[in-house]
């Protein structure tokens, strides 16, 4: 199925002619990633990459193929969550959204135009519309700049016409917006505790009151009673601004509680996307029900995790077919010979596994 | 008696600025087999807790009072060459990260050969089996090929089950496991939780888990202890704490879970965050960010502030607070009026 068939299926009952009327543009999406593929040399530089074999100078060389063919799109007002185990290639679907890597193939296209080929002067009215908030908020605040310089730097790089007063009176609101008390704008970083940098952290990204909001695992670094503050701030923020957000984390809790969809990534592809209830309440790919099954639940007193066998493979030497087939337990003879492709079920979700296509699972 | 009982365990850090209190008034008792969860959030002293139980402190840091009595002996205070006839014999530990506690130089059955030796008087062929032995237990796959590997050879998961291999070598009566599955993905961490729990029961081994993870906690341990800026503030068996958590931070800290709250809506949050130790609060160090420091007539509560409170029972759990005092004794006091 082609990428352009799979944002079809997500609305089906939608005609194809209305996408173009404005009352519907609510409908269309912010954000489209087509067949999205990265790749990391390992090799280094030409002469590092020549070998002897056989008597024989020859090349070689070796890649980490961290994306391999990823479809996604994200509507206006939604919070979709992609969630994966580390080296799933999550936060590298989340970086080169951002234009922070360059993708090895594909597109990505945000409100109908595509971006991941602009120019960096092109790209600049975008990166106004989409911000980011990284996972480490001890080394995403550069240590020598006041709260003040931190949040006065993209309000300048994207509104050169503002005068000093309207630049001020913007960095006090979006410092109240969060919670952090306007007076402590000549603080530094190390001043503030994680909680309060990440909050930092994100009146950094709202100061240029952006559209969409790539957060990568802006949680993950912080005590469970500050985890909550900051979620609500986030989730504040996105009923005040009506904020879209892709959300990258792997604490599938969060997930429950904060997305609209899911996506769950193994090995560099995704295996299901669905609406979070029904992801939750019926997980169909194997991988996702193995995932689920693995979260400690305050409820039950012994865990009954789906037990995988193997370790995860290296995405240097990815396995043939399904990533997942040397893992699972129901995989067949095709799931080691053919990649499967996202298919549209009836429930609204989409999953990429042969034994759900062919309906044994 | 208990196989482990710890009395006003009182630990300081000697610092340029002055003594700071890590730990105060810690007392727990751990039986044979039991398993015991120690649970906060960072910098509430559960780590500083597990390192001192086997004097692993290091300086400035030391213990200033209190007593570990283990299998009947007093374990401060005793000389160094004896604690290490204890450390990693009878008692033995797992840390957070499996490549700091491994020695990237030497191969895995080197390790475990070592550490046999260490204790025992062995020969190394007969130590080698049993390293094999311990390392089949661990459900390690084809684990001859690991003994001659090093440990960057293996994944993260694998070298977690070598670390736990380790920890099992000696058949130790105790096992302190800090922060165990922290570091490891989420299929990898049930996978690894669950083995742990397994040996501890098929082998009798006492586990004392520390985490801030309440879901392993109530999955894995009998008991628990909730600990906030250097204190245990609530004690009791694991599943009538988290059935009804009676302090107002462990509360707390249960409602700021996703999982507790319906989809979409505003989590409880706690306000604030811990105080750091240098600079506790007077009286209950938790009454800045608790709500109940006010009564529901909404007069003040002036011990909060004033006096740290002592512990109170409250069916099998100890609480640590003014409220749950008073509320106790108001329902001691209408039962007394009652005929």
């Amino acid at each position: 199925m082609t990428a352009q068939a799979l944002s079809h299926t997500e609305t089906p009952t939608e005609p194809r002619r209305q996408a173009a009327r404005p009352s519907d543009q609510e409908n269309a999406p912010l954000l489209e990633i087509r067949g999205l593929r990265k790749r990391f040399d390992l090799s280094g530089d030409f002469l590092e990459q020549l070998r002897f074999k056989g008597g024989r100078l020859v090349r070689h060389q070796e890649f980490v193929h961290a994306i391999n063919g990823v479809d996604l799109s994200i509507r206006r007002g939604e919070a979709l969550c992609v969630v994966g185990e580390s080296g799933c290639g999550k936060s590298t679907v989340a970086r080169t959204v951002m234009g922070l890597l360059s993708p090895s193939a594909g597109e990505i296209h945000y409100d109908g135009t595509r971006i991941d080929d602009l120019s960096p002067k092109a790209l600049l009215p975008y990166r106004k519309r989409m911000q980011m908030i990284f996972q480490n908020p001890y080394a995403s605040l550069n240590p020598r700049m006041t709260i003040q310089q931190t949040l006065e730097e993209p309000i300048r790089l994207h509104h050169p016409d503002w005068d000093r007063e309207r630049v001020t009176a913007k960095v006090r609101e979006v410092m109240a917006s969060v919670g952090i008390d306007p007076e402590w704008g000549a603080r530094f970083g190390h001043e503030f505790s994680g909680g309060q940098r990440q909050r930092i952290a994100i009146a950094r990204a709202l100061a240029v009151d952006p559209e969409f909001i790539v957060a990568d695992e802006p949680i993950s670094a912080l005590d469970v009673s500050i985890q909550a503050q900051v979620l609500n701030l986030l989730m504040d923020a996105q009923q005040e601004r009506h904020l879209t957000y892709l959300f990258i984390t792997h604490d599938l809790a969060v997930v429950e509680h904060f997305g609209t969809r899911v996506a769950v990534m193994y090995l560099g592809t995704v295996c299901e996307v669905a609406p979070t209830r029904t992801l939750f309440a019926t997980p169909r790919h194997p991988y996702t029900q193995a995932l689920l099954s693995a979260i400690p639940r305050l409820e039950d007193d012994r865990p009954q995790p789906i037990r995988l066998t193997g370790e995860v493979p290296t995405p240097v030497n990815l396995p043939s077919g399904c990533v997942f087939h040397g893992r699972c337990p129901h995989a067949e003879a095709r799931c080691r010979r053919e990649v499967p492709r996202l298919v549209a079920q009836a429930d609204g979700s989409q999953v990429a596994c042969h034994g759900v296509e062919e309906g044994r699972l | 008696m208990a196989l482990l009982e710890v009395r006003d365990l009182d630990v300081r850090f000697a610092l340029r600025q002055g003594e700071v209190r890590a730990l105060r008034n810690i007392n727990f008792t751990l039986d044979r087999g039991e398993r015991l969860g120690l649970v906060g959030e960072s910098g509430a002293g559960k780590s500083v807790a597990a390192f001192s139980l086997l004097n692993l402190i290091a300086k400035p840091g030391y213990i200033a009072g209190g007593s570990i009595r283990f299998d009947g002996q007093e374990l401060i205070g005793l000389g160094e060459r004896r604690l290490r006839r204890i450390r990693g014999n009878r008692v033995s530990m797992i840390f957070q990260d499996p490549m700091m506690t491994l020695n990237p130089v030497l191969t895995i059955g080197e390790q475990m050969v070592e550490c046999l030796k260490a204790h025992r008087r062995i020969a190394s062929r007969e130590a080698r089996a049993i390293a094999l032995h311990k390392l089949q237990q661990v459900q390690i796959p084809s684990p001859e090929t690991r003994l001659d590997q090093y440990p960057h050879e293996l994944s993260g998961g694998m070298r977690q089950r070598v670390i736990i291999a380790i920890a099992l070598l000696l058949d130790p009566d105790i096992i302190i496991a800090d922060e165990p599955t922290t570091a490891l993905d989420v299929t990898i961490q049930a996978e690894i939780m669950t083995l742990l729990l397994e040996l501890c029961e098929k082998h009798n081994v006492g586990l004392i888990l520390i985490t801030h993870d309440l879901g392993v906690v109530s999955q894995v341990t009998q008991r628990m202890l909730v600990m906030y800026a250097g204190r245990v503030i609530e004690a009791g068996p694991t599943r009538e704490i988290i059935n009804d958590p009676q302090h107002p931070y462990t509360q707390g800290l249960m409602n700021a879970l996703p999982q507790m709250a319906t989809p979409g809506s505003h989590l409880n949050q706690i306000r604030g965050s811990m105080p750091p130790l240098s600079q506790l609060p007077s009286g209950c160090a938790f009454h800045p960010r608790c709500d109940f420091v006010t009564r529901a007539d909404g007069s003040e509560r002036p011990a909060c502030s004033r006096q740290v409170p002592d512990f109170v029972a409250s069916g099998n759990c100890r609480v640590a607070c003014h409220m749950v005092a008073e509320m106790l004794a108001q329902e001691a006091a209408t039962e007394e009026d009652r005929p």
